[in-house]
Order: C-alpha cells, then sequence, then structure tokens
C-alpha cells in the first residue's frame, strides 16, 4: 500500500491560520483560485480502490471521496480528500487545513462557516453550490460525534 | 431575403436585469436553458395585478373577482392562441414536471398493463423520464429508450424498431436541454400515432425558440413552462386533446375542481377546471400571458434568424478553440452550445467563468443517463437567448481562454 493517510500534513505544518494569511495576501480574484486549485494538486488524491460508495460524498455539480483513520493512542482524526473537480479538492484541502490530525472534540467545535466566511469562500460552503463540500464537511464531523461518544 | 434587422440594444433595454455587473464584470448571462429573463412587459404585468386587481377567481361576488377572472381567463386564451389550442384544452399546472405528471398519473397509471410499452428518448430530462419509470414500475409495463447517434440525433431507425403495437405512450422532448438537439417530433408524433399510441411532446426547450404550433405537430399532449418563455416561475400548461383530457380522472381533488361535493360522493367540473383544483396561479397565469404577447409583438423571425448567428458564431469559435469539444453536434439544434474543456471539470470551468462575469450551467443538466451513455460526467452548457449578443459570444471565449490558464 503506498497511500498513507498518516503523510498528509496539512492540519499541522500548514494550519488553517497559515492558509488564511496567503489568501489575505492575496487581492485578486485569479491569484486566490490558482493559489486554491494549487493546494487541490499539492494533496495527495485517494487511489481508485477507495473511491468506494461508503467514501463517497454525492454533489450536483462534482464528487468527493472522504477517507479517514482514527489513531485512538494519539487521539487524533487523520482524514484525506479526493475530488473530480480542481476547485472543490483546493477547497477540501483547505478544510483539511482546519480539521485534519484533530482530536473529535476539536473537529466538532470548530466554526468552519466562519472560517470560510474570513476567507472570503462563504459561498462556497453554501447548501445551494451543491458541490459536495458542505456534505463533506458534516461527514466528517458525524464521525467525530460517533468516535466522541 | 433576410429578417429586419434586429435592434439588440432596444431588445436589452426591455430587460432590466441584464443591466448588471457580476464579480466586477458586466453580466453574460448565458443560461438561459434553465430560465429566461423577464422583459419590463411582464414585470409590470405582475405589479398591476397585485397593485390593482388583486383577488380569487371564478367566484364572481364583486368587482374585482370579476377582473382579476377576466385577466386569468383571458390569460388561458392568449395560451390557447399561441399554441394553436382551444382553450379548454390549455390547463395550468406549476410547469413542466407537473405537465408531464398530469399525464403519468391519469393516462400512463390509470391505463397501462404488463407488456405494455412506454417509449422515451435517451437525451430526456429527468421530468420525461422519472414519472414515465415510476409508473411503469407501479403497472408491470416497460420504458424503452430510443439511443443516439454520434451526433447526438436521435436514431429514428430504432425508433422505427422500437415502435410497435405494444407502444402506449410516446414522450419526446421538442429540444434536447442539456444538448440543443431539436427532435423531428412531428414526424415522430405522425409514427407514433399510426402505432396506436398516445404523445406527449416536453416543450421546455422549443418555445422561447420558435413558434409551436399543436395541431401542425399533432401531438396528444405539449408541455411547457412559463419561467422558460420569458415568464415567471411556477406556471406551467399542459395542452391536453379535448377528448383525452375528458377521459382522464382528476389529478388532484379539492377546490375549483369539483361541480357538486357531498360527503359521499363528488362530481367533477368541467375542462379545464377539473384539473385545477385549490386557488391557481393567478398572477403566474397573467405574467405568462404578458410574456406571451411581448413575444407575438416582436419580429419572431428576425428573433429566430439572431439565434441562429448566436449559435453558428458560437460553434464556429468552439471549433477554433483549441481542447475544446462541442458535446451534440447534430444538424438540426436550438441556440445550445454544449461543451468540455481538456483537463477541465465542468464545475472548475462554471466556477471560473463566474469569476468573469459570464453564467452557464455546469453538470449534468437533469439528463444523467444520457450523461452515462456519453460516459462523461457533465458538461459545460451555454444556452443562448433571443437578447445575447454577437460580442457576448465572443466574451465567453475569451473568458474561456483564461479558463485554460488554471487548468
Amino acid at each position: 500500500m503506498s497511500f498513507d493517510i498518516r503523510s498528509i500534513t496539512l492540519g499541522s505544518d500548514i494550519t488553517a491560520d497559515d492558509i488564511a494569511e496567503d489568501l489575505e495576501f492575496l487581492d485578486d480574484w485569479e491569484e486566490r483560485y490558482r493559489y486554491i486549485i494549487d493546494l487541490g494538486k499539492q494533496l495527495p488524491g485517494l487511489p481508485d480502490e477507495l473511491k468506494t460508495e461508503d467514501r463517497f460524498v454525492r454533489g450536483c455539480q462534482s464528487q468527493v471521496w472522504l477517507e479517514t483513520d482514527y489513531d485512538s493512542d494519539a487521539g487524533k482524526l487523520y482524514l484525506a480528500v479526493d475530488s473530480d473537480a480542481l476547485i472543490v479538492k483546493g477547497l477540501a484541502a483547505i478544510v483539511l487545513s482546519a480539521l485534519n490530525r484533530q482530536a473529535p472534540k476539536a473537529i466538532q467545535q470548530y466554526d468552519m462557516d466562519g472560517f470560510f466566511d474570513r476567507i472570503d469562500l462563504l459561498s462556497h460552503l453554501s447548501p445551494t453550490r451543491g458541490n459536495g463540500l458542505r456534505a463533506m464537511v458534516a461527514k466528517i464531523r458525524h464521525q467525530a460525534e460517533q468516535l466522541d461518544g | 431575403m433576410t429578417a429586419k434587422a434586429l435592434d439588440i440594444h432596444a431588445l436589452r433595454a426591455q430587460f432590466p436585469i441584464l443591466d448588471q455587473q457580476v464579480n466586477g464584470k458586466p453580466l453574460v448571462y448565458l443560461d438561459n436553458g434553465a430560465t429566461t429573463q423577464k422583459p419590463v412587459a411582464v414585470l409590470d404585468a405582475l405589479q398591476n395585478y397585485y397593485r390593482g386587481v388583486n383577488s380569487n377567481v371564478h367566484r364572481g361576488a364583486h368587482y374585482l373577482s370579476d377582473e382579476a377572472t377576466g385577466q386569468f381567463e383571458g390569460a388561458r386564451q392568449t395560451v390557447a392562441d399561441f399554441l394553436n389550442a382551444s382553450r379548454e384544452e390549455i390547463l395550468w399546472t406549476k410547469g413542466t414536471t407537473e405537465s408531464i405528471n398530469i399525464v403519468a398519473q391519469c393516462v400512463a397509471r390509470e391505463q397501462l398493463q404488463p407488456g405494455d410499452e412506454v417509449l422515451i428518448s435517451t437525451s430526456e430530462h429527468h421530468a420525461n423520464i422519472v414519472p414515465w419509470q415510476q409508473a411503469c414500475l407501479a403497472t408491470g409495463a416497460t420504458l424503452k429508450v430510443i439511443p443516439l447517434h454520434d451526433d447526438c440525433s436521435l436514431d429514428l431507425d430504432a425508433f422505427d424498431s422500437l415502435l410497435s403495437d405494444k407502444t402506449k405512450i410516446v414522450a419526446i422532448g421538442h429540444a434536447s436541454n442539456a444538448l440543443g438537439t431539436l427532435n423531428p417530433v412531428k414526424h415522430m408524433v405522425a409514427k407514433a400515432k399510426a402505432a396506436g399510441a398516445i404523445t406527449l411532446v416536453d416543450g421546455a426547450q422549443a418555445v422561447a425558440h420558435f413558434p409551436v404550433d399543436v395541431q401542425d405537430l399533432g401531438a396528444d399532449f405539449y408541455a411547457f413552462s412559463g419561467h422558460k418563455l420569458f415568464g415567471p416561475t411556477g406556471i406551467g400548461v399542459l395542452y391536453g386533446r379535448r377528448e383525452l383530457l375528458d377521459a382522464m380522472p382528476p389529478y388532484q381533488t379539492g377546490g375549483e375542481m369539483i361541480e357538486v361535493v357531498t360527503f359521499e360522493k363528488s362530481t367533477w367540473n368541467q375542462l379545464p377546471y377539473k384539473f385545477e383544483a385549490g386557488t391557481p396561479n393567478i398572477a403566474g397565469a397573467i405574467g405568462l400571458a404578458a410574456a406571451i404577447k411581448w413575444l407575438n409583438r416582436q419580429d419572431r423571425a428576425a428573433l429566430e434568424a439572431h439565434e441562429n448567428a448566436l449559435l453558428a458564431h458560437a460553434t464556429e469559435h468552439a471549433n477554433a478553440f483549441d481542447g475544446l469539444k462541442i458535446i451534440g453536434t447534430a444538424a438540426s439544434k436550438v441556440s445550445v452550445l454544449s461543451f468540455l474543456l481538456d483537463g477541465g471539470h465542468p464545475a472548475d470551468v462554471g466556477m471560473l467563468l463566474d469569476k468573469q462575469g459570464v453564467a452557464v450551467r455546469t453538470g449534468h443538466h437533469c439528463t444523467m443517463p444520457l450523461m452515462d451513455s456519453l460516459g462523461i460526467p457533465g458538461t459545460v452548457r451555454a444556452s443562448f437567448s433571443i437578447y445575447n449578443t454577437l460580442d457576448e459570444v465572443d466574451r465567453l471565449f475569451a473568458a474561456l481562454e483564461k479558463v485554460k490558464t488554471f487548468l
């Protein structure tokens, strides 16, 4: 198995604050979207054998797959995501910067809408966008609740 | 002779929504297949109705009710004239989807038997698939599907061989929403009728582009939505041949659609009211009639020529654009350009166009079986209308050049 979910360092060496600072520095839409797409391109995707129905998050426009792995000793949830669309994958990477390698309790308490509002990308989390991102965040949160339960 | 030149600026000025900035750029609205914008004449009709006329219809107890009823039934006559039908054959619905559901419910589910077949095509919108599919599942009938040629036109040889005495209903889109393909519905209706089938044509993507005459077409049912014809949302039309409507049971029951009610039984009102339970969308009907009257005042031949010029210009651009593939290249199309960019998921292309003020639709366009048959997740769809300009087509392709630099 070459895919190692614990090799994804978003959330530890690149944090949500780092992403927010980078995005605040970029003021025109082109630079911001090139940055988001690059984040997505740098994020390791899921191998095809992991793109299964149970990891699938359906969006109307694009599709997302989510893999999780809980380290019960450290009390941390590891996350990996993939999408068939570049921008959605980049936005998913931004979600990972906030939630990856975090404790279930911290994941449940995290204000994702507040974060996306701060980086002026809240519209992408909107239920009407249908890009699967909001459903992905809900799925991560649901898993965190079950682990915490 | 070419049609008289169109004054596109005067035409656009009647659609106030078009004059705005989106993401800091002038809006280029190319999502007309999803819904069209509304001219001032329609906005005024809605305002005037609510400001001066609003009242319930068919009650007749006071002045305003008479006035509202007159405008509401006048609107029905306007639609009847628009389709060359009689007013008893025009039913108000919420839209195309409900129109098709009425026929699926009150004809298909009532009449289909195990072994019977319903014939549709691969390129149908979900609204012209799922109601028939569910009626077939409920009755033991079978849904049959006409395949497409490589250019996404219907395979009419396959249609001929699928059509048999088992075929009870043929339901076909007049034009494909996802690809723009214009289907030879008059020819198909004639063949279906000869085989003894009931015919329905989904006209949602047709009525805004060219005149439709249901007598000439010969279909038993014709469905369309007001909001794709420059009218308001929430109002649609089902045309049905009188003999068929008379024989059908009601769709919903309640007020308006009854003649006499006792606790034991009820009898039904005459056509068209038998199918219109509850207070109808009065403002919507009046708004739709305003849209049709507005359209009737335009030079429709010139509008059609203009839309054809938009499509030809867009197709020329698309053929010259490196890495772009047109999906749906039938010879006969309404003004829709569906396409894919190499390495660009439709969702990415759509978002990056939106950032440049260009509104398109991306995804499966409510035609998942069509996308599956083409082996693609979806397309980017630019759908044009009468108020779009050649300059806007140029702006779409300039914006696509920029999108390519992101992929």
